[in-house]
């Protein structure tokens, strides 16, 4: 029997019973459709914390001071003051790989503006840090050098810090009060929202390292150094090089333990990809068990199929279907089943994902080759699952198939 | 003898119900020529319906020959078979076995999808021209629920002409039918016999089976009587005018 005409007859006993035909698809239609959608919005979440975390800034090298260590008695990470503003000097002066370097100094701090008042974090910065950590003005300026220099009383407040204490006003200009101490807003920075850690990077408050240092802080402690390499590439480069400048100034002799720590993205990033990419491997799983269902329905309903068609099998058998074609010719009423299925799955998991996606703020990411892979699973499970129903059909006898009431 | 189409050999079938064995045919020997309209009778339980499914190849006897056309047919497997019946051989049943909520033109045109060979090179024309045949050229595009008993065999007959067989099986073919359809029925296919196609014909009825040339009898497995119809009937003869011009 032609292709052509075998594909017809097995779209035309789907079609006598149309209802059947489409709750069967819909067990395909519903396995795809939740496989692609889930895998879609997997992935599209995981390039969302990705982008999160290289928001805090780009190729971000952190310096932190060692832990402290007295009579056996350990303080945490960041025990130790061994970081200064000469460290920063030093790296700023002869880092060849670094974009930027800016000292962080923190400082909790309650702020008063006129009636209102707002606890928020000061941080003592240099210039850089606005292109270090990915922060951009939204109306009014940054300070630069002179104002580091004179330890000028300026500050660039962050949209949180705005709204709290300036509702519906523009700051830029105002002045804030940050422990007693005067400063004038030059400047208001562009939300960032929320980091991949779940803190809000818009309740802050910058202001020159300086100022921060010697006029609200206790002069000499350095929370961390904020280091950006030049390339991805170079991280590792910055990494020793920072060790190296740091170990100098430090004059710690060979085989003495560095008294500061280095963080990197790196390992934020991978660990945040390992969790949503171990979540989408357990949805999608979740997914696949249905789509198995999915084939399951059909082998069921082209069981039932053959036993009501036992009759019309045994006609074609008279008339010379040799078992060889009423098996294809059941193999292909299971694959067009699955195959429709699977289509309409995809059009519907991508629906799903693009809707879920804009209903739960989540990017959905469509990977063309997920969708090849559906493609070929469809077919491969009518296949598989049309085989046994399409075996037992080709193998009736013709008489006892003709005598079939 | 000359001619013939059918030559089976000491036919014998043997069916095995758990301890008993059933001896349905016991060395039947039987000849029919090319042309001939021969009408198998017997009593249920005479082996006439275990013969009619080895003639239609739809089963294994459990030794003797068979030759169908010149082909030995006996020692054929299922996809063998299947095309032998395919080329050589068309059905009629009873129970008229056409596809449901399929039309007639494609129930026609069915067993030429099958054809291997592609003996014939426009189905759908061969099965337009089979259903004229049989005066069914008004309802190409009646699905069987909308057809009568008699048109519904009709059909049938049409599928089993279009393949241009050696040979047309008709098992009790008027056994669904009333008296006027059955004549129909039978003067229709003494037409397609003075075209020259061979019939074997099964059926109970004595009335039905002098319509044919010859008539064999069976009894337990044996050919009890095998002899020329004398007073044969001209089916024709006895339909009232309209249903005549069906047929011409």
């Amino acid at each position: 029997m032609k292709w052509q005409s075998l594909i017809k007859v097995a779209l035309m006993s789907l079609l006598r019973n149309p209802m059947r035909s489409l709750l069967t698809m819909l067990g395909m239609i519903i396995g795809v459709g939740s496989v692609i959608a889930l895998v879609a919005l997997g992935e599209g979440s995981q390039k969302d914390i990705q982008g999160q975390i290289s928001s805090l800034g780009t190729n971000l090298l952190i310096v932190m001071p060692g832990s402290s260590q007295m009579g056996g008695v350990r303080g945490g990470s960041g025990s130790l003051g061994t970081l200064s503003m000469a460290d920063v000097e030093t790296l700023r002066k002869n880092g060849r790989l670094f974009r930027g370097v800016s000292p962080e100094i923190r400082v909790q701090a309650q702020i008063i503006a006129g009636a209102s008042n707002w606890n928020s974090m000061v941080m003592g910065v240099a210039p850089e840090y606005l292109d270090i950590r990915n922060y951009q003005v939204a109306s009014g300026n940054f300070f630069g050098e002179r104002e580091v220099k004179s330890r000028a009383k300026v500050a660039v407040i962050g949209q949180t810090v705005a709204r709290e204490l300036f509702p519906g006003e523009d700051p830029v200009g105002a002045r804030i009060r940050i422990r007693n101490v005067p400063f004038l807003v030059t400047g208001v920075l562009s939300s960032k929202g929320q980091s991949a850690m779940g803190s809000d990077q818009d309740d802050i408050i910058l202001a020159p390292s300086t100022s921060v240092l010697y006029r609200l802080g206790d002069g000499k402690t350095v929370r961390s150094i904020n280091v950006s390499a030049v390339s991805e590439k170079d991280m590792e480069a910055a990494k020793s090089e920072i060790i190296t400048l740091l170990r100098g100034q430090h004059r710690l002799a060979p085989g003495e333990d560095d008294d500061f720590r280095i963080r990197d993205q790196t390992e934020i990033i991978q660990m945040a990809t390992s969790v949503t990419g171990t979540m989408t491997l357990l949805l999608s799983s979740v997914a696949g068990v249905s789509l198995l269902v999915g084939g399951i329905g059909i082998m069921n309903i082209m069981l039932v199929s053959v036993t009501e068609r036992t009759r019309e099998i045994g006609i074609r058998l008279a008339i010379g279907a040799r078992p060889l074609d009423v098996l294809v010719q059941f193999l292909i009423e299971a694959a067009i089943l699955s195959i429709f299925g699977g289509a309409v799955g995809i059009l519907t998991g991508l629906g799903t994902a693009w809707g879920l996606g804009s209903l739960l703020g989540v990017s959905s990411v469509i990977n063309p080759l997920m969708i090849v892979v559906a493609v070929l699973f469809t077919a491969v499970v009518g296949v598989f699952f049309g085989f046994y129903p399409a075996r037992k059909a080709s193998n009736l006898h013709p008489i006892d198939a003709l005598r079939y009431e | 003898m000359k001619d013939g189409i059918i030559e089976v050999r000491d036919l014998v079938k043997t069916f095995s119900l758990e301890d008993v064995q059933v001896h349905a045919l016991k060395g039947l020997s039987l000849t029919i020529r090319r042309g001939e309209y021969v009408s198998i009778m017997g009593t249920s339980g005479s082996g006439k319906s275990t013969l009619m499914n080895i003639l239609g190849c739809l089963d294994h006897p459990t030794s003797g020959t068979y030759l169908l056309d010149g082909t030995a047919v006996s020692g054929l497997n299922r996809t063998q078979l299947a095309g032998i019946r395919n080329e050589k051989i068309g059905f009629v049943f009873q129970g008229f076995n056409l596809l449901s909520r399929t039309t007639a033109l494609e129930n026609v045109e069915l067993p030429l999808l099958y054809d291997r060979r592609h003996r014939i090179g426009n189905p759908k024309k061969a099965a337009e021209e089979a259903l004229v045949r049989v005066g069914l050229g008004e309802r190409l595009k009646h699905e069987p629920n909308q057809l009568s008993g008699g048109q519904q065999q009709r059909v049938a007959i049409a599928r089993a002409l279009v393949t241009q067989p050696s040979i047309i099986l008709a098992d009790e073919p008027t056994g669904n039918l009333d008296s006027r359809t059955t004549q129909e029925i039978l003067a229709l296919f003494q037409k397609v016999n003075a075209d020259g196609m061979t019939l074997v014909m099964v059926t109970h009825d004595p009335d039905v089976a002098r319509y044919a040339e010859r008539i064999v009898e069976l009894r337990d497995g044996l050919v009890l009587r095998d002899e020329a119809v004398i007073d044969r009937c001209k089916a024709v003869l006895e339909l009232p005018p309209a249903a005549k011009e069906n047929l011409s």
